[in-house]
Order: C-alpha cells, then structure tokens, then sequence
C-alpha cells in the first residue's frame, strides 16, 4: 500500500462529491445557513460538528432534500439536486432516533429501501444477508426493533441506510443514544464499515470527541457559518480563533496586546506579571488573545530555568481524573490558569496538594496567538 | 414543520361541517318567526318565550336537573373509591368480577341496561320514579368516573404517597391530603361526564321512571316523534349554548392553569 | 383485612353486584320463563318461602322455548342481521370519514391542535338526543338537504331519506364520528415524523410511506374506533326509532317495542341475552387490542 496520506482536499485535480455554493437556507426571520461554501470529497469521513443550532442539521437535511436551500446550490457529482425528491436521491440517512420501523421486522427494515427499487427477491435477499453480516447482527434477522437492544438498533439503522449502496451516507448524531462504553467501541467499528464499504460519509454531532476520532475531516460551525474545515489534529493544535479552540478540548485565554520581537511576539497581559512570549503563524500586532491547553504547560515546585514563559500561583483545586490530574492555579493578580499531567505512575505520590505554590512554565511555541 | 396541506385543509373544512351544520341550522331555524320548519319567517324570539311558558318542559328540566345532581354526586364518590380500589387495592377476593363489573357497563347497550334495572326494581317491589332513575344513573355514571380517575391514578408516582405515610399521615390523610388534591382535575372530569350523561340519558330513564317523573330527554324524545318544532329548536339552542360555553370554559381555564404553570418554572430558573 | 380497606372495597363492589350484576340474572332468568297474564307478566316466580321444594319447582318449569321462537321466527334473527348490517356499514362510513378528519387534525398546525381537538369533543357533550334530532329537518323531504339538491339542480324530485336505512346510515356515521375521530388521532399524534422521512429516504414517494408506515402504525387507534362505533351502534335505539322507517329493523328498537308495546317480557329478556353474546365478540376483541397497545406503550 502506498503510503500517501488521503488528503484529497489538497489535491486540486480532485473533483468533489458534494459542493455547497453559497448557500443560504432561511426559517421565517431565523438564518440556518448564512452564505455556506463547502466541498466535500470522495470515501471522506466528514464530521459537522458544532453546538445545537448552528445549522448542521440543516445541512444534513438540505443533503437528505428534506429542506431546500432558500438562495444557492448543491451539486451532488456535478448535479444540482435541489430538484430532486428525497426519494429519488442516492443519498441515505441514518436518523439520531434511528426511525426503526417498529411494525417490520430487523429484516424487512433492512429490505424496505431495496423493495423499493424493484430488486428481483434473492437479490435483495442476498444483500440483506451482507448487510447483517455487515454489522454483526446476522441473529436477530426475525426480530422486531422493540425486542433488541439499543446498541443492535443502531446497527440496524446502519445496515438499513447503507443497504441501497448509496454515493453519500448521512448520519444524524449516530452515537448519541448509546452509552459512553458502547459509543467508543462503536466509533471503531463505524469507521471500519466506512473503510470498508468505501462510501461517503457526513456525520452530524456535537460531541467533539466523536469528531476528532471518526472524520478526516471537521467542519466547526456558528451560527450558519463555517469557522474552521480542517483535520481533527490541526483543529486541535491549530485552531484559527477562540471559538474553535474553545469549543474542542480544554482551553486556557488569555488577552493581552502583542508587539512583536522578531519571530516572536511579546505578550503584555496584567500588572506585575511577565509578559508572555509566544509564536504567531503570521506576524501579528495589537490586541490579541493568546490560547494554550492544559497539557501544554508544565508545573513543578521549583523556578524552571529553560522556559521563556513562566509564572508563580498557588494550587487552588485539583479534579483527578485517573489518567491526567488538572490543577486549578491561581496567579497573584486573581487569573486562574489550568494545568495538566498525566499519571503515569500508580503508586505516585500527589506531588502538589492545595494551597501550594507552584511554577508554571511553557515554551514560546506551545500555545497560539489569536487576532481578536 | 407542519403545514396544512391541501388535502388536510379540505378534510378538515368538510368534515367540520358535516359535525357542525346541522347543529348551526337548528339554532338559526329556532329564531325563525314562522310556525313552519322548512321556511324562514323572520326573526323572532318568541318560541323562547313560549318554551319558558311550557309547564311540562320546565318540570322534566327541573326533575332532570335534580336527577343529574344527585346521580353525578353518588357516582362521583363510589366511581372513585372503585378507582382507588382497581389501582391501589392490591390483591383480594373477586378483583377480575370487580374490574369486570366496572368496564362492562361501558359497553352495554343501554336498552340492556334499563331493561335489567327495571327488571330488578319491579322484582324487589321498588316504586318507579326519581328515586330509581338515580339509582340507575349513579350505577352507570360511576363506571365512567373510575375510568377516568383511575387513568390518573395510574400516571401518577407513588412515591408521592408513601412519602405522606412515611412523615406520619395514616392512610386516609394521605388519601385526602396528598392523592385527592393530585387527582382533583380527574375526579372534576367525571363528574362533569357523570352530570352530562345523566342529563343526557334518555334510553335508560324510559325503562326506569315510572309515570310519576319524566325527565326532559324523555318529554323531548316523544314532541320529537310528532316531529320538528320550533320550541324543540329553541330548547336545542339553548343545551348547545350551555353545552359550548362550559366546554369552552373549561379548556380555558385548564389552558390558563399550564400557562401559569410554564410562567411560574420559567421564573423558578431563571431566578434559581 | 382491616375494617377501612373492607369497606373502602365493599362499598362499589356491592353497589355494583346489587345493580348491575343481579338484574342480568333476573333478566337471564325471565328469558327461561314464560309470559302470562298477571303481575309481573311472567311465570314461574320464585316462591322463597317453599324452601328448596320451591326452587326445584321453579327451576323445572324454566326452558329454552323463547330462544327456539326466537330461532323460528324470522323477524328476530332478521333484526340481528340486519342490526350487524347497519352497525358495519355505518362503521366503515365512520372510518372513511372520520379518518382524513383525525389526520388532518394531527398534520393541523401545533397551535391549532387544542382548538381542533376542542371542536371535535364539543358534540360529544352536546345532547345526543339533540344531535340525532337536528338530522331529522335536514333529511326530511322539504329539509335542507333536499332544498339544497334541487336548487343545485342535481335532482328534479325531492329525495326520501328520512324514515329509510339511509338516514339510520348517516345518522350513526354522523353522532359516532368522534369516537372513531378520537382514538385514530391519538395514535397519529404518537407517529413519528422522522419514521416517514426514514420511508422517504429509503425510496417511497409520500403516499407510497402514507399506506406503509402511517397506516399500519395507526391499525391500533384505527381498531379501538371502530370497535367504539360498532358495538354502540349494535345496540342503537334512539337513531332507527327517530330517523329509520316503518321498516327498519334494528334488535334495539325491537327489544323496546316487544317489552313496552307486546309486554312480553320473556322474550324480550331472550333478546337481550342473545344481543349481549353476539356482543361479546367484538367487546373481547376491542379488550384484546387495547391491552396489546398498553403493552406497546409500557
């Protein structure tokens, strides 16, 4: 196997699947989608992922041509399909609450879709088969929704939208209803069947945890709008403002006004407390915000000496959480700032306890200077 | 993201004026001056004045009135206890006779009903009048309170009252003091149907009053059968209006009691 | 068993053996005896005070030769078949319209649901007998219906409707259709939108997901109406004596004339206990659905 990277969005021969062309969906007064461009590529594992009511659902359901856009147009392999009906669209959907048919068996519901399109019998019989195989639930074929468990409903839904091979599939918080055990090992699996069966997937969820690990890409979205489109690594290292690195993983802001020092920027942020030095992507000057995670920031109980940034507070709470600790430091000037590191350790003993005074220290590259 | 489609808006249009026409009609043709039925003579008020003017109609109104009082009241307490019974009584001797006994009623047809009660009347010597005809209404009534309290006592948590018993209330005040204010809108409930069945009931009543009281359903039914009047229109008009206003009346008020209640949690949290 | 909870129990349970359960049984009892010319005009009459002899006596004289004139004469089995006639057709009328109603209903507008659903119990409460009364200046030959056919110009001659089987139809159809409005709009309300977006997605057009998903999903609210229609409507007296003619045949009207006009009362009581076992069918039935959809819900 060749060992390119599939980065198809890099790629400018590369024809995308589904292009969103400045496209506007309008309820009454309320903006869903404000002016959206996207394109999205073939065998991506695409992720939309923002709060409740940032628009992408509608977005699903403008795919799905259960909404039509108000002004733009989507293309679907170079097609306009805003004309086309739901049911004509080689587009499934799996839905959050899986709309099961609860009068039809884990079978027919499987079937329902090929019926539709007059398939002879052992064919369709033949894919419904593949289908369960598919998502391991060859077993329970003969049974109604009602008598199986969440995690086997899901892959009924699963195998039913996938069953009519379609170009794209849409997934509607696919995870959400299955308790946090089941949903990581789900994850895996979701991806695999991806891999596997080479389709096109979107997925819709708020959970950012379940974005970083399943897409290739993320799309974060506000408001109708698109903030930031990238992979989940640079989401997460490289985040283009506060409100995509507030919105993935834990975040410490601080404001403060920039000027630069060369490569580096020197950051004035409070009275009596060092500037902080940091370096931007871009030269860049007057009021910004500077970010840096948790994991990013060391802290010992002497003064590192290796370190452009460091500060003294007093730990104020610790939150365990088993594999990391969190320490809540609180600055002379009142600025609390978390830190993290990991247990790595069993038998360790707490190093630091409350009320102690600790050194916080991070280097000059380790968080990033935002324009505000 | 409902909207009215063509389709729904015309079932719903014709479908409503099928229920409502004829209804609409009587009230309008019960201010028709004319003696004729058929033909608009103009307006008048005078078949009201008439039909307040007829002794036989105002003593059935007042016979029926009393019947219905008397007959929702009874039901409204044993309808009740038989709730409480089926839902809350646990296990004891002829528990499937006695939940049968409360559905069957619901579906029998009323021919049957009288026709046995009458039987039973005249087999233990009982003299016919308002007396049986309360006594008759009450029995059926109450099969419809229990069902529609014990649909409520079903719903709601019993935590609620053994949390009464456990801060010392004996049954009864647990009764009365927690599960009775929970149920009133239920127990309401029946007793309006009790009252409006009652009030309603004409099958029943002719096989169980005797010459001496005759309510307005059967002094109604037997002016119907000579036909249509214009004093049976005004009479009509004046039900449908008592009918309407009191449902109306209700639904506000129950619509009112969310409302404030939704008003009351909005502030809760927001103040909280 | 303590003293409050007996009597908490005794009370409904006896008013309720004394006044419903015990008249069936007389009624069961006058159904094996025979008619005669005295007060009560039935024979034998339990003599209490002859002690066992009594009741030997008594329940030797007690036959089933009403329910074998019942069998031989026709008039009665006729009114039976006749009343299942009335009661189905009318039932599917009920369907048919109160069907679009309910699902018009449940597609109306959130805000404007309370109102409907206001406008469809309202006739509920109003008097049935006024309901069934406002029929009659419609249908009659110079009602309203008529007046409004001729000046259309559809018909020439005013029609007969009332005093036939029809105006019975439409009058059934037309005081039983909140009953089968109600519960058909109950189980549509309960229907989820995404189950019919789910049968959009996979390939149906709309009406193809109305007649696979809609309709089977609401079987349920669709069986309790019409079992609300049909059982009532079996036994219906009022309807076929106000608006059904000379020759209608409905057992409820029957029954009635034979106890109050023929005064004979042993038949009348075999009538009744036949129309309550043709009953128990479609009342088992109606308990079987209602306790499957309890158990779909829980």
């Amino acid at each position: 196997m060749p060992e390119t990277a599939f980065e198809p969005w890099n790629d400018p021969n590369e024809k995308p699947l589904i292009q969103f062309r400045n496209v506007t969906k309008r309820f009454g007064d309320f903006t869903a989608i404000d002016d959206l461009s996207i394109d999205i590529f073939e065998k991506e594992f695409f992720a939309l992922l923002g709060p409740s009511g940032c628009g992408k659902t509608t977005m699903m359901r403008m795919l799905a041509g259960f909404e039509t856009p108000t002004s733009g147009t989507i293309m679907l392999d170079g097609q306009d399909i805003s004309p086309i009906p739901p049911n004509k669209r080689s587009v499934n959907m799996m839905f959050q609450s899986y709309a099961l048919f609860p009068h039809l068996t884990v079978y027919d519901n499987i079937a329902f879709g090929l019926k539709r399109d007059k398939l002879p019998k052992d064919q369709i019989d033949a894919r419904v088969k593949e289908m369960l195989r598919l998502v391991q639930i060859e077993k329970f074929g003969q049974r109604k929704p009602e008598q199986i468990s969440g995690g086997q409903r899901q892959r009924v839904a699963l195998a039913r939208s996938l069953a009519k091979a379609p170009k794209l599939l849409l997934l509607d918080e696919p995870l959400s209803a299955l308790d946090k055990k089941l949903r990581q090992d789900t994850q895996f699996e979701l991806m695999d069947i991806q891999e596997k069966t080479g389709t096109t997937f979107v997925v819709v969820t708020h959970d950012q945890e379940e974005a970083m690990t399943v897409a290739s890409r993320v799309a974060v979205m506000d408001h109708g709008k698109l903030k930031q489109v990238d992979t989940p690594d640079r989401i997460y290292e490289a985040p283009n403002s506060t409100y995509v690195a507030d919105f993935i993983g834990d975040v410490n802001i601080i404001e403060g006004h920039a000027t630069a020092q060369g490569n580096t920027v020197s950051i004035v942020w409070a009275e009596g407390q060092p500037p902080i030095i940091g370096t931007p992507t871009t030269p860049i000057e007057g009021k910004v915000s500077f970010a840096i995670r948790p994991e990013k920031i060391a802290i010992s109980a002497d003064q590192p000496t290796d370190r452009a940034n460091v500060v003294q507070g007093k730990v104020l709470d610790i939150a365990y959480l088993g594999n990391l600790s969190t320490y809540h430091v609180q600055l002379p000037n009142g600025v609390i700032i978390k830190a993290q590191t990991a247990n790595s350790r069993r038998r360790a003993r707490r190093p630091f306890t409350w009320e102690d005074q600790v050194w916080l220290s991070w280097t000059d590259t380790a968080g990033i200077v935002l324009d505000n | 993201m409902r909207r009215l489609t063509w389709f729904n808006a015309t079932s719903l249009t014709l479908g409503f004026a099928f229920l409502y026409i004829p209804m609409i009609i009587v009230i309008i043709y019960s201010f028709n001056e004319s003696k004729l039925v058929t033909v608009w003579g103009g307006f008048s008020t005078k078949w009201y004045g008439e039909l307040f003017q007829n002794e036989a109609f105002l003593d059935a109104a007042w016979v029926t009135f009393k019947v219905a009082l008397a007959s929702s009241l009874i039901a409204t307490v044993l309808g009740t206890m038989g709730a409480y019974v089926l839902v809350r009584g646990g296990r004891f001797y002829g528990r499937t006779l006695f939940s049968g006994m409360i559905y069957a009623p619901l579906v029998m047809p009323e021919v049957i009903t009288g026709l046995s009660l009458l039987l039973l009347f005249i087999s233990i010597g009982l003299d016919r009048g308002m007396f049986t005809i309360v006594l008759a209404h009450a029995t059926f009534s109450m099969c419809y309170v229990s069902v529609v309290v014990s649909s409520r006592l079903v719903s709601f948590d019993r935590s609620v009252e053994e949390a009464a018993l456990d801060l010392g209330c004996t049954p009864f005040e647990a009764f009365r003091l927690v599960t009775l204010p929970i149920i009133a809108p239920a127990v309401i409930s029946g007793w309006l149907l009790a009252l409006t069945l009652s009030l309603d009931d004409l099958v029943i009543a002719s096989f169980v009053a005797g010459p001496s009281a005759t309510t307005l359903p059967i002094k109604v039914f037997s002016s119907i059968r000579l036909g249509v009047s214009p004093e049976i229109n005004a009479l009509s008009t004046i039900l449908i209006m008592i009918v309407t206003i009191g449902t109306i009346a209700a639904s506000l008020t129950t619509k009112r009691a969310v409302m404030r209640r939704q008003r009351e949690e909005r502030m809760a949290e927001q103040t909280g | 068993m303590n003293l409050r909870r007996f009597s908490l129990i005794a009370v409904p349970y006896f008013w309720l053996l004394a006044l419903f359960l015990v008249p069936f049984l007389i009624v069961f009892k006058i159904s094996l005896s025979d008619i005669a010319l005295a007060i009560p005009p039935y024979t034998p009459t339990l003599e209490l005070s002859e002690g066992w002899a009594g009741f030997r006596d008594f329940a030797s004289q007690l036959d089933f030769e009403n329910f074998e004139f019942l069998a031989t004469d026709d008039l009665y089995w006729k009114s039976y078949l006749s009343s299942l006639k009335i009661a189905l057709i009318s039932t599917f009328f009920c369907l048919l319209i109160g069907f679009p109603i309910a699902y018009g209903m449940a597609n109306a507008p959130k805000e404007w649901q309370p109102t409907l659903m206001l406008l469809v119990i309202l006739p509920f409460w109003t008097s049935f007998l006024i309901r069934v009364y406002s029929l009659i200046g419609i249908l009659s030959q110079e009602g309203m219906l008529n007046q409004f056919l001729m000046w259309t110009g559809i018909i020439n001659d005013p029609l007969t409707i009332l005093n036939t089987n029809i105006a019975v139809y439409i009058g059934i159809v037309y005081t039983y259709c909140p009953f089968m409005i109600l519960p058909i709009y109950a189980t549509l309300t309960k229907l989820d939108g995404s189950l019919l977006e789910a049968a959009e997605d996979l390939g149906c057009s709309r009406t193809e997901a109305f007649w696979r998903i809609t309709v089977p999903l609401s079987k349920a609210g669709i069986i309790a109406g019409c079992f609300l229609v049909f059982i009532p409507a079996l036994g219906e007296f009022v309807i076929p004596s106000l608006l059904g003619g000379s020759d209608t045949l409905m057992i409820g009207k029957v029954l009635y004339e034979e106890f109050f006009a023929n005064r004979d009362w042993p038949v009348a009581g075999a009538v009744a206990v036949i129309l309550l076992l043709i009953l128990i069918i479609p009342i088992v039935l109606y308990q079987r659905n209602e306790q499957k959809q309890m158990e779909a819900e829980a």
